[in-house]
């Protein structure tokens, strides 16, 4: 199955999860304690943040910490940026369009 | 350039986008641009993609069928279906993407747009519903290439013009 960003962000256990790590590297243990899911629940979460290149594992010893893809959300306002031109542009070309009809109608 | 507002809002969650703009234009010449085909035909696309409205009629389950096509010629087909009109204050409509005979692919998304005046100023809002997160990639995914590249060159000329 295909995966892409806006699932990632589209729940609210996985943004409250993409806003725990964003401060520190954590484990699932540590995660799973911030809140009223089972660790499975949260093992869920991660794999599909994982899997949307949301977030990256780290293993020190015998534990796996799960840190943020900065760049990766970086792409999420680049996305909107881009999207908000399309807009920019086509009102641009209506502002044009207007003044052309309002001069032929003076 | 000017200091008319520009609002533009994305809703991930809600997979809404919200977007506003005024226009140096009365609400007669700004309703008529949104609602015929000729006028819209001028501005909807952005540049280098053209629109080329082949049905139109603007009343109550009525619809424009029109294609964005690119420089390379590649048609995308949408369809839009008038679901309310309230005459130079609000109209909505469903859109989809569909081929060339009008054979829709879902889902759709749902378009609700405000008209407003004064002082010889219209404001637009634009409330679009997107019934999946695909179908709004799809959408930005549809033109942005050449339209960041058309703002970019827009961008460069005004930079030159100033100089």
């Amino acid at each position: 199955m295909r995966r892409d960003i806006f699932q990632a962000i589209a729940d609210p256990t996985r943004r409250a999860i993409i806003a725990l790590i964003a401060l520190q590297a954590m484990t699932p243990n540590a995660i799973a304690d911030n809140f009223n899911s089972t660790r499975q629940s949260v093992s869920k979460h991660l794999r599909i943040l994982t899997e949307c290149e949301l977030v990256k594992q780290e293993h020190q010893g015998r534990e796996i910490y799960y840190s943020l893809e900065i760049e990766k959300m970086k792409e999420i306002d680049k996305w909107i940026e881009q999207f908000r031109k399309i807009w920019e542009t086509r009102f641009n070309q209506l502002d044009q369009v207007l003044s052309i009809i309002q001069k032929q109608q003076k | 350039m000017n200091n008319l507002l520009f609002d533009f809002t994305v809703d991930k969650a809600a997979q809404t986008v919200y977007v506003n703009r005024e226009f140096a234009a009365g609400l007669d010449l700004v309703w008529d641009a949104f609602t015929k085909p000729e006028i819209l035909d001028q501005w909807w696309a952005p540049k280098p993609l053209e629109s080329k409205t082949k049905a139109m009629n603007f009343e109550v389950g009525g619809r424009r069928f029109y294609a964005m096509v690119s420089p390379e010629g590649q048609e995308n087909w949408q369809l839009q279906q008038y679901t309310s009109i309230t005459p130079k204050t609000n109209f909505k409509y469903t859109s989809v993407f569909a081929d060339k005979d009008e054979n829709p692919h879902l889902p759709s998304s749902n378009w609700d747009l405000n008209f407003s005046a004064q002082n010889g100023i219209t404001s637009v809002s634009i409330t679009i519903y997107n019934e999946s997160r695909e179908r709004l990639q799809k959408m930005i995914e549809m033109g942005f290439k050449e339209a960041f590249t058309m703002t970019l060159n827009y961008l460069e000329q005004i930079l030159v013009s100033k100089k």
